[in-house]
């Protein structure tokens, strides 16, 4: 078209550009007549509403130009809000406040005025902007002989899209405006509102917005007229994107394949197709039909010619049309159809039913906001009705509290009945009730806040679920562990001693490193911990008592402070003071040397030391790794961990090769969701078992131990080198996201607002009669009523899956103008 | 209540010099904290005052505490609800339907145990309150009459001046900070032709039988008014009432100080046509004469005055003379006055600048939203006398109401004078749905004092955590920063409780259909009273919350949550009332307050660069909800989470259809997601 537009399409993709890297500026600028004309750039366009400096700051037209703000910028249109002072008189400034208008600069040359009336809308401004500057592309007609000619000079060269919308300004007029934006030149678009133009073409439903798309291009012989496709969907910007692109598809193509691998174009776009089966013998018969089948199909379905003869699935016999939907996995359905209407009924009867599906999913319009989408609340609700063994504990109240706490050593579930992770954690509190059944000195007890809401509050429980622990004689203890059966049976088993537990002999301590002292509790804390300290070491024996006491449910601790304490001491090769840790499952004992170290160290120190060097990573315990901020070295094992890859490992842990690291192994058999993390991983899914570097804290980026590689030392060796080395590529990156709302709450403040601006449109008149009130005192009822029905169908703010997918299509257009 | 209602007249200020300087008399007694008047108002101060460890005394006229009650009402019936069963145990609920207790740590001193009785005597009232005082050990001084109060201007005191208290020995006591709990004392008494004629509430007769066979005419439609009615009702040949406006139904207008279902019986044999009526006209056009039978006649103020002074009453003109069937043309043998009370302004000083207000007649003092005198810092008005801040709109001037705000003016004070910054309670963002759900469902002070007290939520940095204040006189938010002592920098909730914006009202039917909404996306039109929730991003200023929209009780919020209301008030629904919330939150923090088993924080922590909050505060500090075997079985039915056994589909399948959204997965894909409030715009 006119070349000079291509200028301005270089500046728009330059803003668009901008526009990705910058900020952007989502609110109406205000500028002086003078600022804002030394902003203006050549080729670029701007939208300036010149008005008083003193008028309203708000109104509507405002409130609709600032909606307008985004949408333009997305399309290289700057708008601005110009403030004409009198220091700074410009001729756009209008005498009369009034006489405002918006006026269209492209550079700083004028294109148009608008009153400000005709934008009466977002969708107006929008379609009123785009029309001007895309005057060429889109041509306005008021008759059908300028629609022939139109025509007539497009035989042969182009194709035509012609639209009728009811007015300018409305929706379908910035839909089409859009589109003519992205496709303006590659189609000549033309543009009517009359409908008598639309009758002459032979559309019913003149009411509603139409949009055919003439296919001239083909046309060679200037006498024949033009085939017309009729677009049947909606008039949107998405919609209008979709047709399009099913007719810029071939019209039929020829297939030899198995149709159940076939995919076009078409499928992407959510229409299914149609294969017409196709001998050697019958071949230009079949392909004329197939051509006048794709003809009465286009913009519905895909048809394509199947030849039979150099197929190598088998298709049956007597089947003569393959119809696939456009839904994946919907195995093809293969017919007898003897008739081309049979094929076309069955098309759209098919369709019919998409559409139906379609019509459903509008109205649901993606997830229902009333759908709970928390999967704590969900199950727990679907859990309701079973019965809980909760007489396994003591329920308390207000009455029975103190007396309980205080007569024995008790647990206490603070929850409140109404919360979802209070029940779901009550069930794992039943479960440790029923596993302690008979064999627990500990009292199991709960509370319900929203019952006794003020036992909670002098307990200092603010927040549910919690878990305490009164012992006599001692501060209640809140339970810091996981929420689970597992952690808690473990912190009340572990409870049963006080710790440090005071040890008193050598022999005693022997037993005590060894597991036989306390050996039904060291299945509950693979590690023993033995603090040394001589008599008088009294400061660092109090540091060591309250890591002891800090730690106590979580970790077996011991104080050996014994005249012949250097026996010890010398035994294991430790320092004093220092702690001896035991660890029980690999039957080792370490020893760590203290120093001036605070209980908080201590407590640090304990802890580190119960990590493992290659762990099996669980639920349970991958937050304790995880703090360690150190990229995680995952081998992935369908079942236990085989013993060599575990020695290769730990080699290379010895070895220093992994310090930076955290290495560790996950078991699929025990943690199945493991499988939900490779497919995040890899697509599609390798054998196992499989090694990844998952870079967590800095990056996100997942690096695979290439799997045709054996996992042996010089294998891994090489590869951390080249990881190192940064010679290895990623297979994915992590989603670096914030956490957003699923979905959007009711937006009650617009439900608000259009309600009161209904009603201040009718105001009641101040004097009234007895009866004159009385009805209309009906009449705002009923306005109620309408009221009520109006915000349920507009102001839902469940548009948002729409929205997307306007960006989505928004997205492929300008890549479409890339091309 | 506890002053004498007639106060002496002070002669020249020399006067008030000389006896301050009489050497007897001259050490003034210095306390932080005086209390006028040991009402349930004053012992419910003291009460807070006593807890703080303040120094305070409480001045009584009376020898025991409220005396007011030892009177009044005179028919000895309280229309204030002892409800003693409701269901519940818990006890901040229960209190919303305990009209009568003053609130105290001590679960004795609950008005239940004092009566059985749903509409309980007066005198149990007052054994009540004297319980209250001698239990807790207030300091009251009884038989105390503080007969003139005065400033003395004084940089060094806490308010710039001391309030200067002179008793009727003539003792001065010195306090700091003065709050006046004196109630409505003085009757109101209007003033027309003939009102020498007329019996006041407080002295008429209560025995029915002085009332046989008597034409009765009541002036006031209050419910004192009702209640004299309702003693005679049986006994008089009829009893017209009298008053300026229509009579106004407490259960129309959800005003507790309207006239009660209890006190209505008149209303019903008015409309039965039972003889007795009610009458609408202003009482200040009104005369009335005293014929020489002594029966009393209803006439026109612009009668007498066009008659001579020296004319005998029975040559006035009567307005059935030009118009004989004029309502009132029978002659009544009594006349009553039931008009209400007034403050008692008598005592206090003109340097004080306390004055009445203006706009719902003299009765009240004029005072600010924190029950700060607007004439002088540092002197509070306390209980009834308060009620001008929520009058006809809330129960601030009733026990029920008052017992909160009392305590709104200590935490005031308290930050003010020692501090002690407004209690607040700091949680973690994930439990800020559930520290909303537990409120509405169990504060009494929110649903007691709808509009007046509401609790804010003050969010931290990055909104990972906030800080939860309760029953903030919401009037005052633009000035919440130094009111309380607490940071509103980075956005704020405030929870209030509402009735419909058109529901109540003197002349509206509260009965109509439909006046209950059910489903979550009509919450906004609920009628009864239910929760709302605004949200600002910034601290509103004072000119925004004087300059609010016409029947907003707050300014325009940046947006707005109303949980639906409810049959049962008992607002801990999932899906109707605890989801809408968590969504409304969710878009106003823009972030994901859902809660997450264990499990899906595993997934998460090694699938996503982030975690969303829930995940965040409890799985990665080791507090991870570990799911049970039966709910992990839902959770698989539930399809809520992506499918993690080995043979289910592949995941790249069911994300490229946008209708089959994976839940749990959602920042796969952020930009649809990613929509908050700002954003709602609808772009097509």
């Amino acid at each position: 078209m006119s070349s000079g537009f291509n200028v301005f399409r270089v500046g728009i993709s330059f803003v668009i550009m901008c526009s990705f890297y910058m900020p952007t500026v989502d609110s109406l600028l205000e500028l002086s007549p003078q600022k804002y004309f030394s902003t203006l750039q050549p080729g670029k366009a701007s939208l300036a509403y010149f008005c008083q400096a003193d008028s309203p700051r708000t109104s509507v037209f405002l409130e609709e130009l600032n909606e307008a703000v985004r949408p333009l910028q997305d399309y290289g249109i700057s708008v601005a809000k110009v403030n004409c002072v009198k220091e700074e008189i410009s001729r756009y400034c209008g005498k009369e406040k009034d006489l405002m208008k918006a006026y269209l600069f492209k550079g700083n040359v004028l294109l148009r005025e608008f009153p400000t009336d005709t934008l009466f809308d977002v969708n107006a401004i929008v379609a009123h902007v785009l029309f001007a500057l895309l005057f060429n592309e889109v041509k306005y007609i008021t008759n059908v002989e300028d629609l022939q000619n139109i025509e007539n000079a497009l035989k042969g060269k182009a194709n035509i899209i012609f639209s009728y919308v009811r007015a300018i300004g409305i929706p379908e007029h910035r839909a089409v405006m859009e589109a003519a934006f992205v496709y303006g030149t590659t189609y000549q678009f033309v543009l009517t509102t009359e409908i008598a133009l639309l009758e002459n073409i032979g559309s019913e439903d003149v009411e509603y917005a139409h949009l055919y798309f003439f296919h001239c291009k083909l046309v060679l012989d200037l006498t024949q007229q033009c085939r017309r496709t009729l677009m049947e969907q909606p008039l949107t910007t998405l919609n209008i994107h979709l047709f399009i692109k099913t007719m810029k598809a071939p019209l039929l193509t020829e297939v030899a394949e198995d149709p159940q691998q076939v995919s076009t174009v078409h499928l992407q776009l959510g229409l299914p197709l149609v294969f017409i089966v196709s001998q050697q013998a019958t071949y230009e018969a079949d392909r004329r039909t197939a051509e006048w089948v794709a003809w009465r199909l286009l913009g519905k379905a895909g048809v394509l010619l199947l030849l039979r003869d150099s197929l190598e699935v088998n298709i049956p016999q007597h089947a003569n049309v393959v119809f696939k939907r456009a839904e994946k996995g919907v195995p093809v359905e293969f017919l007898v159809l003897h008739d081309v209407d049979l094929i076309i009924s069955h098309v759209e009867h098919n369709m019919h039913i998409e559409e139906i599906q379609e019509d459903e999913d509008d109205d649901m319009e993606g997830p229902d906001i009333d759908v709970q989408d928390d999967e704590v609340a969900e199950t727990v609700f679907r859990d309701r009705k079973r019965k809980l063994p909760l007489e396994l504990t003591v329920e308390l109240t207000e009455e029975t509290f103190n007396a309980t706490v205080m007569a024995s050593d008790s647990i206490v579930l603070f929850y409140a009945g109404w919360q979802a992770v209070s029940m779901a954690f009550l069930q794992s509190y039943i479960d440790v009730a029923v596993q302690l059944k008979g064999t627990s000195t500990m009292l199991l007890t709960r509370i319900n806040c929203a019952d006794w809401s003020d036992v909670c509050t002098k307990q200092n429980v603010t927040e549910f679920p919690i878990v305490k622990m009164y012992k006599k004689g001692e501060n209640p203890v809140s339970y810091a562990g996981m929420l689970g059966t597992k952690d808690l049976l473990k912190f009340i088993q572990l409870n049963r001693i006080s710790y440090p537990v005071n040890i008193t002999s050598i022999q005693e301590a022997e037993e005590y490193l060894s597991g036989e002292l306390y050996k039904d509790l060291i299945s509950y804390s693979s590690v023993s911990v033995l603090g040394l300290f001589s008599p008088t070491m009294t400061t660092a024996k109090e540091d060591f008592s309250e890591a002891g006491n800090y730690l106590k449910g979580y970790v077996i601790t011991g104080i050996y402070s014994e005249e012949d304490v250097l026996l010890l001491s010398n035994k294991y090769a430790a320092s004093l003071p220092g702690l001896l840790l035991a660890r029980h499952t690999e039957g080792k004992i370490e020893s760590i040397p203290l120093a001036n170290t605070h209980a908080e160290d201590i407590v640090q120190i304990v802890t580190d030391a119960l990590l493992e060097m290659f762990p099996e990573i669980t639920v349970e315990n991958l937050p304790s790794y995880f703090r360690l901020q150190k990229p995680l070295l995952i081998l992935f094992s369908d079942g236990s961990i085989n013993p060599q890859y575990k020695k290769a490992i730990l080699t290379l842990v010895k070895q220093k090769y992994l310090d930076s690291l955290t290495p560790c192994w996950l078991n699929l058999k025990n943690t199945p969701v493991g499988t939900g993390i490779l497919r995040a991983y890899f697509d599609p899914l390798p054998p196992l078992p499989l090694l990844v570097l998952v870079n967590l804290h800095s990056g996100g980026q997942v690096f695979a131990f290439p799997s045709d590689q054996a996992i042996i030392e010089e294998n891994l060796v090489l590869w951390l080198k080249k990881l190192e080395a940064g010679l290895e590529n990623h297979i994915t990156i992590l989603p670096a996201q914030e956490w957003k709302p699923p979905l959007p709450a009711y937006d009650f403040l617009s439900m608000m607002d259009a309600a009161t601006s209904q009603h201040s449109t009718r105001k009641i008149p101040q004097c009234m009669k007895e009866t004159d009130v009385q009805e209309n005192d009906k009449e705002q009822h009923e306005d109620k009523s309408a009221v009520r029905k109006e915000p349920i169908e507009t102001l839902r703010i469940k548009h948002w899956n729409r929205s997307n997918w306007f960006k989505e299509a928004e997205k492929s257009f300008r890549h479409d103008k890339e091309l | 209540m506890g002053l004498s209602a007639v106060a002496p007249l002070w002669g020249p200020p020399g006067l008030l010099l000389a006896i301050a300087l009489h050497p007897a008399l001259s050490v003034p007694l210095r306390r932080d904290y005086c209390v006028l008047g040991a009402g349930p108002a004053g012992l419910q101060m003291a009460y807070f005052l006593q807890h703080a460890g303040r120094d305070y005394e409480v001045f009584e006229r009376a020898p025991r505490p409220g005396s007011f009650f030892t009177r009044y009402p005179r028919h000895r019936k309280l229309i204030s609800i002892n409800k003693r069963y409701t269901g519940k145990a818990n006890a901040e609920f229960n209190l919303r339907h305990d009209w009568n207790s003053l609130l105290s740590h001590d679960p004795r001193l609950l008005f239940r145990h004092y009566s059985r009785a749903y509409f309980p005597d007066a005198h149990d009232m007052v054994r009540y309150l004297g319980d209250f005082a001698d239990t807790l050990g207030l300091r009251i001084q009884y038989n105390t009459t503080i007969a003139h109060v005065t400033l003395d201007k004084d940089r060094r005191a806490w308010n710039g001046h001391y309030f200067i208290l002179t008793d009727q020995k003539g003792q001065v006591h010195q306090c700091s900070v003065l709050l006046v709990a004196t109630g409505l004392s003085v009757p109101n008494q209007v003033d027309f032709p003939g009102s020498e004629n007329v019996e006041g509430y407080e002295s008429v007769s209560i025995d029915p039988e002085d009332f046989i066979g008597q034409n009765v005419l009541i002036l006031g439609r209050g419910n004192s008014a009702f209640e004299t009615a309702e003693n005679i009702l049986g006994v008089t040949n009829f009893i017209h009432m009298l008053s300026r406006s229509r009579v106004r139904l407490s259960w129309a207008t959800h005003y507790v100080g309207d006239l009660r279902a209890i006190n209505n019986g008149l209303l019903d044999t008015y409309q039965l046509k039972s003889l007795d009526g009610l009458l609408e006209s202003d009482l200040r056009d009104l005369a009335i004469l005293k014929d020489s039978k002594g029966k009393f006649h209803v006439t026109l103020k612009f009668f007498l005055e066009e008659a001579s002074t020296n004319q005998s009453t029975d040559a006035i003109t009567l307005p059935q003379d030009d118009n004989d069937n004029f309502a009132m043309r029978v002659p009544y043998d009594r006349v009553i006055r039931c008009l209400g009370w007034n403050f008692d302004f008598s005592i206090f000083n003109k340097s004080l600048r306390l004055n009445s207000g203006n706009a719902f007649g003299k009765k009240y003092p004029l005072i600010r939203a924190s029950y700060e005198s607007k004439g002088s810092r540092g002197l509070f008005i306390l209980g009834t006398a308060s009620h001008s801040v929520d009058y006809r709109k809330s129960a601030g001037g009733f026990i029920h109401g008052f017992r909160y705000t009392v305590r709104a003016v200590h935490r005031l004070l308290e930050h003010r004078h020692h501090s002690v910054a407004w209690p607040a309670t700091e949680l973690p963002i994930t439990q800020l749905t559930s520290s909303i759900v537990r409120r509405v469902n169990e504060a009494s002070g929110l649903y007691q004092m709808f509009g007046v007290l509401a609790d804010v939520i003050l969010l931290k940095e990055n909104a990972m955590a906030f800080e939860y204040l309760e029953e903030f006189p919401i009037q005052m938010l633009a000035q919440l920063e130094t009111l309380t002592g607490r940071k509103a920098r980075h956005g704020l909730f405030v929870i209030n409780m509402e009735y419909g914006r058109n529901f109540s009202g003197p002349d509206k039917d509260v009965f109509f259909d439909d006046r209950s909404v059910g489903h979550m996306e009509d919450a906004w039109q609920s009628n009864f009273l239910h929760p709302v929730i605004y949200y600002y991003r910034y601290l509103p200023t004072e000119q925004e919350v004087r300059f609010r929209p016409v029947h907003w009780p707050l300014p325009r919020p940046t947006a707005i949550h109303h949980i639906v209301e409810d049959f049962l008030t008992d607002w801990t629904a999932p899906i109707g009332h605890i989801l809408p919330l968590r969504r409304f939150l969710e878009n106003c923090l823009d972030t994901d307050l859902r809660s997450f088993y264990a499990e899906s924080c595993f997934l998460f922590a090694l699938t996503h660069q982030k975690l969303p909050p829930f995940c965040q505060q409890g799985y990665l500090r080791m507090q991870g909800l570990m799911s049970t075997e039966s709910l992990w079985q839902h959770r698989v039915e539930s399809r809520l989470l992506r499918d993690d056994a080995p043979t289910g589909r592949d995941l790249e399948d069911s994300s490229q259809q946008p209708g089959d959204q994976e839940l749990l997965g959602a920042p796969l894909a952020p930009g649809p997601l990613a929509q908050s409030l700002d954003s709602n715009k609808e772009e097509l």
